[in-house]
């Protein structure tokens, strides 16, 4: 059976699977559809939680970004684990005892105030909308390469799948779809990483290979090997990053924080029976996070390897069929710059942006013609960041069944999480926006539908985000971090462990801190971008890891103004005591 | 005393240990990430584990497997806190 009807037959039976659990698993009350009932067991809602954190950016990009950004690429491994350790300590448990439905529903009734709760929601929906962009932009890729689909169609007929089973299951078919898309991810993942592991190295374990001897007979470390091949070709060690390091330190803390202020993420905590499940579920998490983040570096290292083994110094004429297969799709480029028909790969942009094509005109080499600006430098081709995980397998020339499970990997990834946040952004509308502020009369099945009615314009929304996207997939997705770090950590975690906190401070610190990182995002990335770059920047801290800047300035802002305003009111101190100590905790609840 | 400060204390020692715990683990967390992987990553890359500059491993992989360790410390401590003041939720149904 060829490639694409392998992949076909792959992509079709996990969308059935995943179809299937929904209707199975559908939502009958807000509770099922906001919470899943309170009854989800900590290994499954561990499992959940990692399919819903892996989105498309950790399974196709990140390991991509890593393999060009090397040591630098450690702010995304270290950043998006790091902050589960947060939400185990600081987060998860006091959140459960408080038991109702949604962050804001925290931020609402801890700052004992509608306005509170509305900003909570404001930032919720920036975070979630910026990062579901990510997601089904990652769909649409995976679409139009493993099926010929274009990327917009593509989009589209995953909106579809979502909808099917965020709108009729809730968080409840949510939930257990994710169990399932997380099995199939984490296959997924693993397969070609082992493969190629063992094509290189002769070791199975991808996280043993990175370490290990090449096994073409040199006796260098895959690593050591790495590292020359490309100081030879002008770039610098692999091993060595180029951002400076508070950069990576900030980005690092940023995306930690960011992290455990998602609200997806830590919804995800409401739906387990009691406290102790959660520190449990959030260690289960990890754990299965950690499977594919511990593989990552590998396969980063891996698939730059393997790239300049097979692109670089070859003629066109016989390069891999995969290159001129992506090139098709216009995530591979190249322009003969000196003419010799041969592929040169070097530092630098090969041309202004990404590969635009002069229709279906052709080179003297058979490639197709590029006609971006000139750039000078050694580099001649381009190739998408996004691509590396997706084409791995192929340039290694694997069995097309892996290509397939890849695909179907990629597609549970983007989903999984795409479903996770558009539930929470409904939720924030129906819940928070309606019953909770500007129409509390409506019943618990009118509120229903309204969730309903919203699940369905996000995905709406996000389907047009994903058509005309801001980024590279994981790039978008580190904004959001930064902007949740900045807005909703900090007034979370203070809610918990001060009891002094109060209302004017927490909004007064929020609406600081989520302006100044948006203004901040907005100015280097859209208004002036080319004066992003460590000149420019405020202490020399890049956009994605303003947001460490950003949750300082909220603290601040919210310690002094609550310094001379009233302390909250009894009933709220009473609330922190309760949230404090496990025993007494019920079912999820609206109060 | 009366039985409500008793309470009381006794809330306010189990959030008291609780602290203790959560600062521990936390020092760990950062001196794992923040400082083998990124302040010392420089310095500790001189030495090797296998094929690994030490720096590099902790960055991309030693530190990921100290998170897991710590949030299973974590649990584990925080059961038998959880009982010694007897706030525990667990009422013994396996899970």
């Amino acid at each position: 059976m060829d490639t694409q009807t392998l992949t076909y037959l792959f992509v079709g039976a996990s969308f059935a699977l995943y179809i299937g659990i929904a209707v199975w698993s559908r939502a009958g009350s807000t509770n099922e559809f906001y919470v899943a009932g309170g009854g989800v067991h900590p290994i499954a809602n561990g499992m959940a939680t990692a399919a819903d954190w892996m989105s498309a950016a950790s399974f196709i990009s990140m390991a991509g970004i890593i393999s060009f950004m090397g040591y630098d690429g450690a702010v995304y491994l270290m950043g998006w684990t790091g902050g589960y350790v947060i939400l185990a300590l600081l987060l998860a448990p006091y959140l459960r005892k408080f038991g109702e439905f949604t962050v804001p529903d925290f931020i609402g009734t801890r700052y004992y105030s509608k306005l509170a709760r509305v900003v909570a929601v404001v930032s919720l929906i920036v975070v979630s909308f910026t990062y579901v962009a990510g997601q089904m932009r990652g769909v649409g890729i995976v679409f139009s390469h493993f099926l010929d689909i274009p990327i917009n169609a593509g989009v589209l007929v995953g909106m579809a799948v979502v909808f099917m089973y965020a709108v009729l299951g809730g968080m409840k078919g949510i939930t257990y779809t994710q169990v399932a898309q997380y099995c199939v991810l984490i296959f997924a993942y693993l397969v070609p990483a082992i493969f190629i592991s063992l094509l290189i190295t002769d070791v199975p374990v991808p996280q043993i290979g990175l370490g290990s001897v090449v096994s073409d007979g040199s006796g260098i470390s895959v690593l050591q090997k790495l590292d020359n091949t490309l100081v030879d070709l002008g770039f610098g060690p692999y091993t060595s990053g180029s951002k400076s390091m508070i950069d990576v330190f900030a980005i690092t803390l940023a995306l930690m924080l960011g992290t455990a202020g998602l609200p997806h993420v830590i919804v995800r905590f409401f739906t387990v029976p009691k406290v102790s499940d959660a520190r449990k579920s959030a260690g289960y998490a990890l754990f299965f996070i950690a499977l594919l983040y511990t593989t990552a570096p590998a396969v980063g290292a891996f698939a730059r390897l393997n790239f300049i083994d097979t692109v670089h110094g070859q003629t066109y004429a016989n390069v891999a069929d995969w290159f001129k297969n992506w090139e098709e799709v216009g995530l591979v480029g190249w322009r003969d710059k000196n003419n010799d028909g041969i592929i040169q790969y070097g530092p630098g942009a090969p041309f202004k942006g990404k590969p635009v094509f002069d229709g279906e005109a052709r080179g003297t080499s058979g490639e197709r013609l590029v006609s971006n600006a000139e750039i000078s430098s050694v580099n001649e081709v381009y190739v998408d960041r996004d691509i590396m995980v997706l084409a791995n397998p192929e340039i290694a020339d694997l069995p097309p069944w892996v290509i397939a499970l890849v695909a179907a990997g990629s597609l549970a990834a983007a989903l999984s999480t795409a479903a996770g946040l558009l539930l929470v952004i409904s939720a924030a509308v129906s819940h928070d926006l309606l019953k909770k502020t500007f129409a509390s009369g409506i019943t618990d099945k009118q509120e229903l539908l309204y969730a309903r009615l919203a699940a369905a314009t996000a995905i709406g929304i996000a389907g047009y985000l994903g058509i005309h996207p801001p980024g590279f997939v994981a790039q978008v997705v580190a904004f959001a971090f930064g902007l949740a770090a900045s807005s909703l950590f900090v007034p979370i975690v203070l809610g918990i462990f001060s009891r002094r906190m109060n209302m004017q401070g927490a909004v007064a610190g929020m609406l600081t801190g989520l302006t100044f990182t948006f203004s901040y995002i907005v100015y280097f990335k859209f208004y002036a971008p080319e004066l992003n770059n460590a000149a420019h920047w405020l202490f020399g801290i890049s956009p994605e890891g303003i947001g460490v800047i950003g949750a300082l300035l909220n603290l601040v802002v919210a310690t002094v103004v609550a310094s001379f305003t009233a302390p909250p009111p009894e009933g709220v101190r009473l609330l922190i005591d309760n949230i404090r100590v496990p025993a007494g905790v019920s079912s999820p609840h609206d109060h | 005393m009366n039985k409500e400060q008793q309470s009381n204390d006794n809330e306010n020692a189990y959030w008291q240990a609780n602290l203790k715990l959560i600062a521990a683990l936390l020092s760990v967390w950062f001196t794992v990430s923040f400082g083998c992987g990124i302040l010392l990553a420089d310095y500790l890359n001189q030495w090797h584990l296998f094929g690994f500059k030490l720096g590099f491993w902790w960055a991309q992989q030693g530190s990921i497997y100290v998170f897991v360790v710590l949030i299973v410390v974590y649990v584990l401590a925080m059961q038998r806190i959880d009982q010694r003041f007897g706030v525990s939720d667990d009422d013994g149904s396996a899970n």
